[in-house]
């Protein structure tokens, strides 16, 4: 059976009384009395020493300090209520952005909204909720002590309940199966419902918002778009890396080899230059090769459309090209289209048998649309080509999707999605 | 013009290219008169005063892009007499387009790795400065090749295709026959041919960039 995610769940089933619920709840009534006692403590000590200080500039400052005592407060009352709530209270604080000085931080988590919230359950905290607690879970945990222990104060005292007295242990063991289950069911079910209530108040309190809940989203997003680009900036560094570097010097050694061939008569040692100029000119064409699979130039050069063109024209199959994009789009996603042709070229010159191949490419709101298309064999399999789970992992970082349509006996029709912006 | 002592304005960003193209130009009697790093440099260099032939890469700084390929056209715009002869790192048909849009005065787009053939590479360079057009083998290969199944490239022969290739890179009758192992009357007979399929204008002058925007205009 499933477990209960809070206690008005719980108190639904018919396992409750004998389930833990009944006993977390006291637990998070009763210890939530020193909580609240050290809250109100630490919140009144705070204001008068501020209101001390308040001559000075420190007093000033610890006053705008307050909302991280809410920070504190937030972060110790989220993890007392995993007892009601064994899922926990997301925090609705942001991540903190990186490389901010403490001074930052301190700010930063000052001005948040959820600090503020915090600091409000504080007070309420150690006003109103600990004394309510104490008042019934204290009152009904003493009769609930009382009652258990009735044989044994009855045996050696009088004990006065109400109108009956017990003077010996017979009549303390009557009391307690007479009462003793009726109490605790009665307080089960009330002191679960206030412990129900306190756990909800303190999440609605101290839980993220709605548009805080978004930001969150955002901000995951916004990781996982840093971390593709950063890939992206690296291929790009080692693109440079190789045509600055590696390919001028090859390319250097083919004109010294050149020249060298003018200058020695015929004879053996022409021969081996000769054939170390072609084996110099084999590395340059396999290097082109190579760096362009990392990072085409013309992409960064000329755009999607010039860059799409290059790799229809390598394809072995006559591939048509129908391109409608009205100007250069972030990089990142001229990037993510760019490889998504090149992979899906690629493929259908492998596996499809087709004949032709059509890529197409137009806006239509603000969503790039890319469509690859070919009347191959049909049945592609998603799950077999690796190089498109790649594109998948970077498309979702850009809010886009990828859909294959392709049943047997074709046409396979590969479709991309992406936003034209990055910030949406 | 003859091609006989060239002057040229070198702009190469990798010294070690400079310093071997500068040797290589050298040797071969031209006059390397000025040798640059960027394009804003190359376009004062010209602008000051011009010279038979500009040699440029296609990136350079300060942005790495193509900074090369835009002072190249900027040359063309205002000084339509000077030849040009762009060296690229990779091949890209993309980048010869945007030097074919203006078709008047000599123009060269090669790969590095011709450099190496030094002869090649010196009777490419006279061709520019005598205002022909020169294209890299690879580059004519990748337009030739494209969607070969289907338009008016489909009606050649294999070996009218090959012809198209050569005079494509800026060939003469006489040099395609010698490269074929054919007789030069044989070479006429194909171009002929080839002119009547693609329904080209005959004539010796433009027709390099007259089959290459032909063939661009398939794309």
């Amino acid at each position: 059976m499933e477990r209960p995610s809070n206690v008005w769940a719980a108190m639904a089933t018919r396992r409750y009384l004998v389930s833990s619920w009944p006993w977390r709840s006291y637990a998070y009534l009763i210890s939530s009395i020193p909580v609240g006692v050290l809250t109100i403590v630490l919140l009144g000590g705070a204001v008068a020493l501020s209101a001390v200080l308040s001559p000075l500039i420190v007093g000033i400052l610890m006053f705008s300090a307050f909302p991280l005592l809410g920070v504190l407060i937030g972060r110790v009352e989220r993890w007392r209520a995993k007892l009601m709530l064994p899922a926990g209270i997301p925090s609705p604080h942001a991540v903190m952005p990186a490389g901010m000085s403490r001074r930052d931080r301190f700010r930063f988590r000052r001005r948040e909204q959820g600090s503020l919230r915090g600091l409000g359950y504080g007070v309420l905290l150690g006003t109103f909720v600990w004394v309510f607690s104490a008042a019934f879970g204290g009152l009904s945990l003493s009769v609930l002590v009382i009652t258990l222990m009735a044989p044994l104060i009855a045996t050696d005292d009088e004990l006065g309940m109400g109108p009956w007295t017990l003077d010996t242990t017979g009549e303390g063991f009557l009391f307690l199966v007479t009462f003793g289950p009726a109490w605790y069911v009665v307080t089960s079910y009330l002191l679960g419902c206030l412990a129900g209530a306190e756990a909800a108040l303190a999440r609605s309190m101290l839980g993220p918002r709605e548009d805080e809940l978004r930001r969150n989203v955002a901000e995951l997003r916004r990781s996982r778009l840093d971390l593709v680009d950063a890939f992206e900036t690296e291929r790009a560094r080692i693109e440079r890396h190789l045509h600055d570097g590696v390919q001028q010097r090859l390319v250097g050694l083919t004109m010294t080899l050149g020249l060298a061939e003018l200058d020695l008569p015929e004879g053996d040692g022409k021969t081996l230059v000769v054939k170390a100029h072609r084996e110099a000119e084999a590395a340059l064409a396999d290097l082109r090769e190579a760096v362009r699979g990392i990072h085409p130039r013309v992409l960064v050069d000329l755009g999607l459309e010039a860059a799409v063109r290059e790799v229809a024209d390598r394809s072995p199959l006559p591939v048509s090209v129908r391109m409608s994009l009205p100007n250069r789009l972030p990089a990142p996603i001229e990037a993510a289209a760019y490889f998504f042709v090149s992979e899906a070229l690629a493929n259908v010159a492998k596996h499809a048998e087709a004949t032709r191949c059509d890529v197409e490419a137009w806006v239509s709101g603000d969503r790039l649309v890319v469509t690859v298309t070919d009347d191959g064999r049909g049945g592609a399999d998603p799950a077999a080509g690796t190089g498109l789970t790649g594109l998948v992992t970077r498309l979702d970082a850009l809010g886009g999707t990828l859909d294959l349509s392709s049943p047997p006996g074709g046409p396979t029709r590969l479709r991309m999605e992406s936003p034209c912006r990055l910030d949406d | 013009m003859p091609a006989g002592r060239l002057s040229i304005v070198l702009a190469e960003d990798s010294l070690l290219l400079r310093e071997g193209l500068a040797s290589i130009l050298d040797r071969a009697g031209h006059e390397v008169r000025d040798a640059v790093g960027d394009g804003d440099t190359l376009l004062a260099v010209v602008r000051k005063d011009p010279p038979d032939v500009v040699i440029t890469d296609v990136r350079m700084p300060p942005g790495h892009s193509d900074e090369g390929l835009r002072a190249a056209a900027a040359i063309r715009a205002e000084l339509p007499a000077i030849g040009i002869l762009v060296l690229s790192q990779y091949v890209a048909d993309a980048y010869l387009s945007s030097l074919l849009e203006t078709t008047t005065g000599g123009i060269g787009y090669l790969l590095k790795d011709r450099v190496g053939h030094v002869t090649e590479f010196l009777a490419s360079l006279d061709r520019v400065a005598e205002g022909g057009t020169v294209v890299d083998p690879e580059v004519v290969r990748q337009l030739l090749s494209r969607r070969r199944d289907d338009g008016p490239l489909s009606a050649l022969t294999p070996r009218e295709l090959e012809v198209l290739a050569l005079m494509a890179e800026g060939r003469v009758n006489a040099s395609i026959a010698e490269q074929l192992v054919v007789s030069e009357a044989a070479v006429r007979k194909h171009v002929g041919n080839i002119f009547a399929k693609l329904q080209l204008e005959d004539g010796l002058d433009r027709r390099v960039s007259a089959v290459l925007t032909y063939l661009r205009r398939q794309a």
